[in-house]
């Protein structure tokens, strides 16, 4: 498999060999040497070497291509979550690069197999990219591009609107409770008298009967719909939007992809460490030759530089494995350890414990970003990388240095994270008003939504509801009601419904 | 192999220009071109189609960074150097190119649409393409159903054709063979007359920005036609025509009288750039101020007589400066709503050279 020259396959096996060694665990990974050109014509495509036909992808292919022939960057590394795993070779680089990239790349290979956000994807994915290029293809041939164009732009302008918890929970309505459906439970209040024998005139039981059956309706109208919050609002409009067969394909294929690509949005940071933290263990153990030391430290360096004003992924991520793994094989961690308030006897802390390793396979096989994020950052971590909180000074009207509290940071950090950096919406009226129009609501968290953008997304959600459509949010510290009716978008300010 | 991803990339660019999906032209952000560092420096611009989304919006505030500094200590985002009111989403990537590597880019960046020429003039250039015969040649080119025809041709007049075995057998004579013909191809020619107001209000900062877009409209042109002519007029109250090192060093003091330009340039254009067979492009720059509206009323009087129905544009972009009144652009646009050949642009300053350029070249005439 590959097309890998003599000299590279060699390279490919010694390296495979020695991440096994270490306790590596990955699919068959299946190297491609390629030209700058058609890596980065893959990498428009995510990674697959067939996609519908998309304007999209165009336009990543058109960065990729002017930051490599400017000389801005180039991708180093290509690796998709499938089996067997397929990576990219650049043709160009040079072979100590193609090491560490291979390295790189059994690190990636190993998280994909064995993280648990991973495990519910398809790892087909490859064939059903294909499938799904296919189809959309055959759509266009039958409809027309630009009717599909339309209708696949409307579906990505929602794709961020999945509940990424969703394959490992079985969300179910609850069962309706036996009052609403059970007539004898309804009781029909009665005028009252205290001449029993009258009450036949003054309550007559048809009118009881109708008025059961009224309050019965009445039950059934308010019942709601969906019956809890829903967060898969793409499953919702799948299940409920009034779609052409061909819509509703696309949108469930588009949603499948939705669904792939978000685990690796869910583990960016531990995913990238966890690579890095292979690749330099197996190239500076085992395999770099004297010669490929300046380049491949040169190189190294360049993937973990820091930058003022974001984090770089690779380095908190390679930083906080290697800090964990320290940290266990010291002991330093525990009530024990937590407690101690001697600074002499803190620093030189090390039970000789030698759990380092295990806890770091460990840690990838069953956490994500946030909640890695959140269980392992310490503050002598935050300290050593130097990281802070910045935001906005009205005063001096620039982004500024706020806070190096690694509570602060901590804390910042896994707001960013959190449903991998995108508002958390839900579904929770489809029949808002009981006019069928849709309701969202987005959960408050402290960021507003891009109104501009809001009110566009809302007209593609319209064109997929095809009857008004709402979404309550916060804007300027109130609550407002962004609508769009099919013909004019707007906003009201209203009181939050309740949590 | 045509590349999967070029339909996908030649939808995307249409996108961007806006001649397909014009639905989406309003989520386009573009970049710019000319950078501010140094003289050098440039940024490439990225445009990017934006689908929207409910995401959180740029005021998003706080984020976690990394790096030296105290608490109050400015961060650099990336997001900190576009001014507010920027539009979401811009890309810019800043990058040192050569001078003489901008050029190249300069058409495909701006977007500028390729001209359409107006008058063809036969020039030396040829073309050469395989569309000949002939009866001698290397091997390599011998047309094979041309050689078979003759001798079908030769073995039917000699009798020698059996259809019951139709075999034929070429011999040396009947072989044919591809060759080389040579066609003229008609060349377009374009004539640029810069025509610059060195009256004393155009200072050094001024010239300074005529020369930055003149050298822009030149990369651009020269891109367009191989054979390219240029022109230099400079005046005050009179006009001179002048050689490219003194149009933009010349200062002389006094007052301005435009007309005398434009008069200069008419008789040029009359004696030596015959309008069938060249495009002409006249450029004036100044800085608006004219030394009375009747020579204004006189320069209206040449551009709609004699100028503007031979000319593929006329462009004339006014330089503020601190003297300059900027009536001129305000007359020409009241004199000639609705004409196409006519350009007129502000170049307030060394920003807004890009725009201006735009205005000038982006119709393609």
């Amino acid at each position: 498999m590959g097309n890998l020259t003599p000299r590279l396959a060699e390279a490919r096996d010694r390296i495979r060999d020695i991440a096994a060694e270490f306790g590596l665990d990955f699919y068959e990974t299946v190297f491609e040497l390629v030209d700058y050109d058609e890596l980065n014509m893959v990498a428009a495509y995510g990674g697959f070497p067939t996609r519908y036909p998309h304007w999209r992808f165009g336009m990543e292919y058109e960065e990729l291509s002017k930051s490599y022939s400017y000389g801005l960057s180039k991708i180093y590394e290509l690796v998709i979550n499938n089996d067997p795993c397929y990576a990219y070779l650049m043709r160009s680089n040079s072979l100590v690069d193609q090491k560490l990239v291979m390295a790189h790349v059994y690190g990636h290979c190993d998280f994909f197999k064995n993280n648990l956000w991973f495990s519910k994807t398809d790892r087909k994915m490859m064939d059903r990219m294909a499938n799904h290029a296919t189809r959309i293809r055959s759509f266009i041939d039958r409809f027309g591009l630009e009717r599909v164009e339309e209708f696949v732009d409307a579906c990505l302008s929602l794709d961020n609107l999945i509940d990424i918890h969703a394959p490992f929970i079985k969300r179910e309505a609850p069962p309706p409770s036996p009052e609403d459906r059970d007539p004898s439970r309804v009781t029909v209040s009665k005028i009252k008298t205290d001449r029993p024998y009258m009450d036949r005139y003054i309550n007559p039981p048809e009118y009881l009967e109708a008025e059961k059956k009224r309050i019965m309706e009445e039950r059934a109208r308010e019942r709601r719909f969906p019956p809890e919050p829903r967060k898969d609002v793409l499953k919702f409009l799948l299940e409920y939007a009034p779609l052409e067969p061909w819509e509703q394909d696309i949108l469930a294929m588009l949603r499948e992809e939705a669904y792939y690509f978000a685990p690796q949005g869910q583990t960016k940071i531990m995913n990238e460490g966890w690579a890095v933290y292979w690749h330099s263990k197996i190239m500076t153990s085992k395999v770099l030759t004297d010669e490929e030391v300046v380049d491949y430290a040169d190189h190294t360096a360049g993937t973990l530089a820091m930058m003022p004003g974001r984090i770089n992924p690779y380095k908190i991520g390679v930083e906080l494995f290697r800090d964990i793994e320290d940290r266990w094989n010291k002991g330093r961690f525990g009530k024990e350890y937590e407690e101690c308030d001697d600074a002499e006897k803190l620093a030189n802390w090390d039970l000789h414990l030698g759990l380092g390793r295990e806890k770091i396979f460990e840690v990838r096989r069953i956490y994500n970003d946030v909640s890695f994020i959140d269980e392992f950052l310490t503050a002598e971590f935050a300290e050593r990388l130097k990281l802070f909180v910045y935001g906005f000074n009205p005063q001096t009207g620039r982004m500024e240095i706020v806070d190096r509290d690694y509570r602060k940071v901590k804390e910042q950090l896994i707001r960013q994270l959190t449903n991998f950096g995108q508002p958390w919406i839900t579904v929770t009226d489809g029949n808002y008003e009981n006019r069928g129009e849709l309701y969202l609501v987005h959960r408050w968290d402290g960021v507003e939504l891009q109104l501009d953008e809001a009110l566009e997304t809302l007209k593609n959600l319209y064109r997929m509801w095809k009857r008004p459509v709402h979404i309550e949010t916060m804007l300027g510290g109130k609550g407002k009601l962004l609508s769009y009716d099919g013909s004019e978008a707007g906003t009201r300010d209203i009181t939050l419904s309740e949590k | 192999m045509v590349k999967r991803i070029e339909k996908d990339h030649t939808r995307f660019r249409q996108i961007v220009r806006g001649i397909i999906k014009k639905n989406l032209k309003k989520y386009v952000s573009q970049g710019e071109l000319i950078g501010r560092k140094g003289k050098h420096a440039v940024s490439i611009p990225l445009p990017q189609v934006r689908l929207p989304r409910f995401r959180f919006g740029d005021n998003k505030g706080n984020g976690v960074g990394q790096g030296e500094g105290e608490e109050g200590s400015p961060v650099d985002t990336g997001e900190g150097r576009q001014k507010a009111g920027d539009q979401p989403g811009q890309h810019i990537l800043e990058v040192d190119v050569e001078l003489e590597e901008l050029a190249k880019i300069l058409g495909e960046e701006l977007e500028l649409p390729n001209i359409q020429p107006k008058g063809a003039r036969l020039t030396a250039a040829e073309k050469g393409a395989y569309t000949g015969i002939a009866k001698a040649g290397p091997e390599t080119l011998r047309h094979f159903k041309r050689t078979f025809k003759e001798a079908l041709k030769r073995q039917i007049a000699m009798g020698l054709y059996d259809p019951e075995r139709p075999v034929i057998i070429p011999y040396k004579e009947d072989r044919r063979y591809r060759s080389w013909k040579r066609k003229p191809t008609p060349q377009a020619s374009a004539v640029v007359i810069y025509m610059m107001d060195v009256s004393g209000s155009m200072g050094k900062e001024q010239k300074e920005l005529v020369r930055i877009e003149a050298f822009w409209i030149d990369t651009w042109l020269r891109h367009q036609y191989r054979n390219l002519e240029v022109r230099y007029i400079v005046h005050d109250v009179e006009a001179h025509m002048v050689d490219e090192d003194t149009f933009y060093h010349l200062r002389e003091a006094g007052g301005t009288k435009i007309s005398s330009a434009y008069e200069l340039c008419d008789r040029l254009i009359k004696a030596q750039f015959p309008p069938e067979e060249w495009n002409i492009y006249p450029f004036h720059f100044s800085d608006g101020d004219n030394w009375s509206s009747r020579d204004t009323e006189r320069c209206v009087e040449i551009l709609k007589e004699d100028l503007l129905p031979v000319v593929n544009a006329f462009c004339y972009g006014q330089v503020r400066s601190a003297y300059g009144s900027g009536q001129f652009k305000k007359d020409l646009d009241k004199a000639f709503p609705d004409e196409d050949a006519l350009i007129t642009s502000d170049i307030p300053d060394r920003e807004g050279i890009l725009a201006s350029i735009k205005d000038f070249l982006g119709k393609g005439r």
